[in-house]
């Protein structure tokens, strides 16, 4: 699995209430089990081409309720296999916040970020301590921190990598 | 069911007995809001109560995923190596979005199902939506219902606390019967008056999410409560299940009715297995304490319309009439149920679907469907010119029966209206009651099913 402890990458920046039928519509999401198939499909409610426009470690920015509506995983696993490595929203929907850690891509909620990001500029995300810098600007925000299982399932690349190296789920601890 | 020694079951009762005694003392406590009893009482970790933003592990009764989450489930419990499922009898695996499959693509994710299916002898449903066929044989008061689907939460009208989570996350639970939940925070809506004619639960949760908007519940418990007997007697299982189901839409976790004389009265027509909390009361505690609260005047919600593509983008009837539409559907998790089909025969007994809209009735089981024909609806569907399909998601989710092509415009029972959602990019849905959508497919435009009733 490769390192997400650091991320360097281009923002990508959205509105409000970006919703899982514009992350992948159902009748793509629902007739495959290959993530590189489901990238495809990626943000395809926005921009059919979307896929063919972003380059590896590309990062979101968006507004409130980042992928309200349904329980598709399919949605974080097309953004991350489209080559997205983090998605930073004003706050997101509670489904899709879950899926985005258990499948091992960043989700880091702040507030703050409206309006502190242009499209297309640099971000450089510390995942283990929840700081993101806008390497223009040299403003450094701080994400809203997650139970510690959460950011070490997330550490470890997911929910499935997670579990195939300690042989246990990450909320069993105690 | 799985076979066990006559000592184990013995230790099981026994536990059983205790852990009804302990939830029997978490029921009854008077500081909590249903969600936090709900939550409470399957804790795995601690006999104390959970409050608030506390994480806690939960027992799971039901762990449900179906043809466009299963097979990612079914991929990640394998990945995991897992090969054993917790408990057989409490997974469940549902064929419903896109049923009987539409391509060869559907046909072997199906495939895969089934095969799971047969290897563990969990349970399998094809051709009933998951969520109505959990509230037809399945949900009890008091049950931890987790789902690959974020409509889960409809089994809330059944007073459970059910909600959706992802795929990977649901292979977690049917390898061990747990996952974690943070406790949500509760919104307290009080019901009273009674709708006028032509007004429905649908109105009201629209005119709900319109005013509080698309993640106005987002993390949150909404809690239901009647405010005199009028108005409860008008909140049958049916409208309830709408209710609960609609709530998804506002992003609450869940959305809960205490269970009452309608509940008891729908279980014991639902044939249910044994519950050992049935005899108890499931509502709120005196003293609990709300994050928020809201009064709702029934009698004061005139019919509404949700869209385009957000739901909390919600006009009046009037605002949208004379909008001309080339389909009109009603069925669903949300509106497909046997009342809204009852509305749709109702109003199109004698008439004609408008020529130039196409009107779908899809129920939402095959129970529905079975009751449709029993009681003469579908001959009145056809001799109107409406179709009539099997039971499934189809068309709400664009998959198959009933798709949107370039620019079409539909008006909807269904779920969602967000972009897309149907068919084409440049298609629009717009959402409102069955009623209100039936009258439009006569019209052949946006129309008050008021003058219907």
């Amino acid at each position: 699995m490769t390192n997400i402890n650091i991320i360097k990458g281009k923002a990508w920046v959205f509105g409000d209430n970006i919703n899982t039928d514009i992350i992948i519509p159902f009748r793509f999401k629902s007739r495959t089990n290959d993530p590189y198939e489901l990238a495809k499909y990626a943000m395809y409610g926005y921009d059919p081409d979307f896929h063919k426009k972003i380059s590896k470690n590309d990062i979101i920015i968006a507004g409130r309720n980042f992928g309200g509506g349904s329980s598709r995983e399919q949605a974080p696993v097309a953004l991350k296999y489209a080559g997205i490595s983090a998605i930073i929203a004003e706050s997101f929907a509670r489904i899709f916040y879950r899926n985005a850690f258990t499948i091992g891509l960043p989700a880091f909620e702040i507030p703050e970020i409206k309006g502190k990001v242009d499209q297309k500029e640099e971000l450089k995300i510390d995942v283990t301590t929840y700081t993101v810098e806008n390497t223009r600007t040299k403003e450094t925000f701080l994400a809203r921190k997650v139970p510690e299982f959460m950011q070490k399932m997330l550490l470890e690349g997911g929910l499935v990598e997670y579990y195939n190296k300690y042989k246990k789920f990450p909320w069993i601890q105690r | 069911m799985q076979n066990m020694t006559s000592a184990s079951l013995q230790r099981q009762q026994q536990h059983q007995s205790q852990d009804t005694s302990h939830a029997k003392t978490i029921l009854n406590d008077n500081s909590l809001t249903i969600a936090e009893k709900l939550i409470s009482i399957k804790n795995v970790e601690t006999k104390s109560v959970s409050m608030p933003g506390d994480i806690v592990i939960v027992s799971v009764d039901l762990a449900m995923a179906q043809d466009s989450t299963g097979p990612l489930a079914i991929r990640s419990f394998t990945e995991m190596g897992i090969n054993k499922l917790y408990d057989p009898s409490k997974v469940l695996l549902v064929i419903d979005h896109t049923f009987p499959a539409a391509d060869e693509k559907v046909a072997n994710l199906h495939a895969m199902m089934r095969d799971f299916v047969s290897k563990h002898n969990c349970l399998l449903v094809e051709g009933s939506i998951s969520h109505q066929y959990i509230l037809e044989y399945l949900a009890v008061p008091g049950m931890m219902i987790l789902g690959a689907d974020s409509h889960t939460c409809q089994a809330g009208c059944l007073s459970a606390f059910a909600t959706g989570i992802g795929s990977t996350e649901t292979a977690a639970v049917w390898a061990t019967g747990q996952l974690w939940l943070k406790v949500p925070d509760t919104i307290k809506i009080n019901l009273s008056g009674i709708f006028g004619k032509g007004v429905f639960a649908r109105d009201l949760i629209l005119d709900y999410i319109g005013k509080v908007g698309e993640d106005g519940a987002n993390y949150k418990a909404l809690e239901w409560k009647f405010s005199n007997e009028n108005i409860r007697k008008e909140f049958t299982m049916d409208s309830r299940a709408c209710i609960s189901n609609a709530s998804m839409e506002c992003g609450a976790k869940i959305s809960v009715f205490p269970n009452d004389e309608v509940t008891t009265k729908y279980l014991e027509e639902n044939a249910r297995t044994n519950n050992d909390l049935k005899s108890i009361k499931i509502q709120a505690g005196a003293s609990a304490k709300y994050e928020d609260e809201f009064e709702i005047e029934c009698n004061k919600i005139e019919p509404k319309v949700s869209g385009p593509d957000n739901i909390d983008n919600v006009h009046s009837v009037e605002e949208l009439s004379n909008m001309e539409i080339d389909q009109a559907f009603i069925g669903s998790s949300t509106n497909g149920r046997i009342e809204d089909l009852e509305i749709a025969a109702r109003i199109l007994k004698g008439r004609k679907v408008h020529k130039n809209t196409r009107c779908i009735v899809t129920p939402a089981s095959v129970k529905v469907y079975e009751d449709a024909i029993k009681r003469g609806y579908v001959e009145t569907y056809l001799q109107s010119g409406a179709v009539f399909t099997n039971a499934t998601c189809g068309a709400c989710v664009g998959t198959h029966l009933g798709a949107l092509g370039e620019n079409e415009i539909c008006l909807s029972s269904s779920s969602r209206n967000f972009v897309g959602r149907m068919g084409a990019l440049s298609s629009k849905v717009y959402l409102a009651s069955p009623a209100t959508v039936t009258a439009s497919a006569i019209e052949g435009k946006i129309a008050d099913p008021r003058k219907y009733f």
